[in-house]
């Protein structure tokens, strides 16, 4: 082998070896972060998935918010008419969140009644909802 | 009438910019002298026009003219003076329009400075760049129209988004344009070189130039972006991973492996598809980016209405720039083969290596950020955390650090390797003993935090250390060199210090109250009533004391727009050298005049921006090379001696 070659050879073997490596963290980061979004009717079905975080996205039920006394715990019901899921979460809310709003929360099921939010997002403005309440609110408005 | 001669500008700015696109080329095409010297006065009438329809819409604003549907959507007749003249870029078409001017005045600017190429290469560029304002003008006139009149005409506005009723925010959207924008002139010079079949050094250290302000500009456009995030938003953090920002990022990542290799392809003949592939990359994202930001197809905690017809022009317009400019790639990138062969022993190398790890870092972004959209493709809705981008980051920023100093103590050419390895070993030493300082003195610290400080403490022990022991005195381009590479060191060692480090704590408190949180005890003594101009407020009071000794007393404010209906957070900040205390109001609990009140404690929070700051001031230092000047000077020199004696 001729020394350009030989050269050649060793930059070309640690490209693929990086590339490897990259490609095997990659992938491991992303299995580990994707996060599913689940209506209401998809959770009561069971849906959903198990051990770990998922987006859960729809409308707080009007009349469902309660405030655990004395602390920054809150109930409330997501709806996407169809179906309820009572979430739970200890923290301060958004300033757009409202009963008969659209919200997103990211968090798990501790058991199959109750959701336990780690975040909750609220729209964003007047005008703005997430696309994917947006979308859970058509595909029910359509009987 | 006023709108009427807004629409007229730009009407006369779209005719005006398919002339320069036309022309010049043509001129090129055909050896014509004359169509070729259409292309400068061109582009300086484009920016007159542009300038002026721009000026129209402000002045619109000012006057408080609701037969405008955009100042009736994002003005009031409560509304500040300041914040009218800047509600005209605060929402989409305002902002569109903003984006073109800004991109006139940039071609305007490359007509004028460029007396170091000759007249066929400047034809060419500028008329590529003409053709990119030809379909953003396009874009304003027939998609999102800020001239647009609404009858009966409202007797007041819907006022503007109160989170955009900020300083911050003024300055973020004209600069990530400087930035966007000024992408442009190195992926028109790679086109206009496709074009041609050949590039050389002089040209690429022109574009250089360009290149070096709009990363500056993209950089600082990022970090107001962050800033005003941070106190803005209310959450104290100052990086989400989310679909916009990374749409701002993804040039930023691309145009930092750019300057790096241009540094290579401007001094020797090698380099130079890479080079020109770059560029296409760098400004392809910049569109891709308006795409992500444009079109609401992605799900992004930032508020833009969703308009798919919007997106589908901006993806048009992306397959056409980004498409063409790489099918012209494809055919012709062999023409441009580099003949210099590269030592592997040679800062060459290592910046070679820097831009790929970039790249990978591009992609990796890219990918995080695009998926949720394949998916959804599919039928299925996913979203991919902040954790993937922070991790995926992490991995790729070690190599980063570990060959940057490498790559500064390497001479251009060829050296020894193991030598200057040998003479790295001190910084290797002193670096470690400093992260070992620091680990006991803050620990527990993780492994990501002590990698970050470690890598933070070896970049800039090593930059320091060449900067002492450089032989000579100190080129710009060294200085800048060393400048943006102190920026990294610093935005490292802070950044590890702000994520995790931090103390992030809700919490209830009934006035009266003392909690004590990382050293520090707050006194929450209530909340009061204040009116302003737009808005009424209800306002904490919270006073921070260490030792007993009061330090500061923060007053956060929970908004209301009464116009637009819509409350808002409003932070308050005691920053500190060292540490930011940061406190905003939840929500009034109980009728007791309990409040859930949020606390966090970001150290080290503010260096992270400087350090920035200095990566931005290290590339404008650059500009002022010495070298560089003599060789454009002799340049120009040549290119007017061959134009006298063509005339």
């Amino acid at each position: 082998m001729t020394p350009t070659r030989k050269r050649r050879l060793i930059l070309i073997s640690l490209v693929i070896f990086g590339v490897a490596v990259a490609t095997a963290i990659f992938l491991t980061a992303f299995k580990d972060n994707m996060m599913f979004f689940k209506s209401p009717t998809e959770v009561s079905a069971q849906d959903y998935p198990q051990n770990r975080s998922f987006r859960l996205g729809g409308m707080v039920k009007e009349g469902s918010l309660k405030r655990i006394e004395n602390s920054l715990k809150v109930q409330f019901d997501v709806t996407d008419y169809g179906a309820d899921v009572a979430v739970e979460y200890e923290g301060i809310l958004p300033d757009l969140f409202r009963e008969g709003q659209g919200v997103v929360a990211i968090g798990y099921m501790a058991s199959d009644q109750l959701f336990v939010a780690e975040e909750v997002l609220a729209k964003h403005d007047e005008n703005y909802m997430p696309p994917e309440v947006a979308d859970v609110l058509q595909t029910q408005e359509q009987p | 009438m006023l709108p009427g001669i807004g629409q007229f500008l730009l009407v006369l700015s779209l005719l005006l910019a398919a002339a320069l696109t036309v022309l010049p080329m043509l001129g090129y095409a055909r050896n014509s002298q004359t169509l070729m010297q259409t292309a400068r006065p061109l582009a300086h009438v484009l920016f007159i026009t542009v300038m002026a329809s721009f000026v129209v819409l402000v002045v619109l604003f000012v006057q408080q003219d609701f037969s405008v549907l955009y100042v009736a959507e994002n003005s009031s007749l409560e509304l500040p003076l300041r914040y009218r003249i800047t509600a005209a870029w605060g929402a989409h078409e305002g902002s569109i329009l903003m984006w073109v001017t800004v991109q006139a005045l940039w071609i305007s600017a490359v007509a004028k400075f460029s007396q170091s190429l000759s007249l066929s290469q400047i034809s060419r560029v500028l008329s590529v760049l003409g053709l990119i304002a030809l379909g953003f003008v396009a874009f304003v006139l027939f998609a999102s129209n800020p001239f647009e009149t609404i009858f009966p005409v409202p007797a007041d506005g819907r006022d503007l988004n109160p989170l955009l009723q900020d300083f911050g925010m003024i300055m973020h959207p004209p600069l990530l344009y400087f930035g966007y924008v000024g992408l442009s002139v190195a992926f028109a010079l790679s086109v206009a070189a496709l074009i041609g079949g050949e590039i050389n050094e002089q040209w690429i250290r022109w574009s250089r130039r360009w290149t070096n302000i709009a990363w500056a500009f993209l950089t600082m456009g990022i970090i107001l972006g962050s800033w005003w995030a941070y106190y803005e938003l209310g959450w104290g953090g100052w990086w989400f991973w989310d679909p916009v920002e990374n749409a701002s990022f993804l040039p930023w990542l691309a145009g930092t492996a750019l300057i790096h290799v241009q540094a290579v392809s401007e001094r020797k003949n090698a380099f130079r598809g890479w080079t020109v592939l770059l560029a296409i990359i760098a400004f392809s994202l910049c569109i891709l980016g308006t795409f992500l930001v444009r079109s609401g197809s992605i799900t992004s905690v930032h508020s833009f209405a969703a308009d798919p017809f919007r997106g589908i022009f901006i993806l048009v317009l992306l397959a056409i720039y980004s498409g063409g400019a790489l099918t012209l790639y494809a055919f012709r990138a062999n023409q441009l083969r580099s003949r210099d062969t590269i030592n592997l022993n040679s800062r060459e190398t290592l910046l070679l290596a820097n831009s790929l790890i970039f790249i990978t870092a591009t992609f990796t972004v890219l990918l995080g950020t695009l998926f949720p959209m394949i998916f959804e493709a599919v039928g299925k809705k996913i979203s991919v955390g902040a954790p993937y981008f922070g991790l995926m980051f992490f991995v790729l920023m070690i190599p980063m650090a570990v060959i940057l100093p490498l790559g500064s103590q390497l001479r251009w050419h060829r050296d020894d390797m193991l030598a200057a390895v040998k003479q790295l070993l001190p910084y290797f030493i002193a670096s470690t003993l400093l992260t070992v300082v620091v680990w006991l003195i803050f620990k527990p610290l993780n492994i990501r935090a002590i990698a970050g400080i470690y890598g933070g403490f070896w970049v800039l022990t090593a930059t320091l250390g060449q900067w002492f022991k450089r032989p000579g005195r100190a080129t710009a381009g060294f200085i800048g060199m060393s400048v943006a590479h102190v920026g990294v060191a610093v935005f490292l060692i802070a950044m590890s210090m702000t994520e995790h480090k931090d103390i992030e704590q809700d919490i209830l408190m009934s006035p009266g109250i003392t909690k004590q949180v990382g050293g520090y005890d707050f006194t929450f003594t209530g909340v009061d009533r204040v009116k302003q101009e737009n808005y009424q407020a209800q306002q904490g009071h919270v006073e921070v004391r260490r030792d007993g000794r009061l330090i500061t007393t923060l007053n956060p404010q929970k908004r209301f727009y009464p116009k637009q209906q819509m409350p808002m957070t409003e932070a308050a900040i005691y920053v500190g050298w060292s540490k930011d205390i940061y406190v905003s109001l939840g929500e009034a609990v109980n009728q007791e005049g309990a409040w859930a009140v949020r606390i966090y404690i970001k150290p080290m929070i503010r260096w992270m921006w400087f350090g920035g700051i200095l990566m931005l001031t290290g590339a404008i230092i650059g500009l002022f090379s010495a070298r560089i000047k003599r060789q454009e000077d002799k340049q120009r020199d040549h290119v007017m001696a061959q134009q006298l004696k063509l005339s």
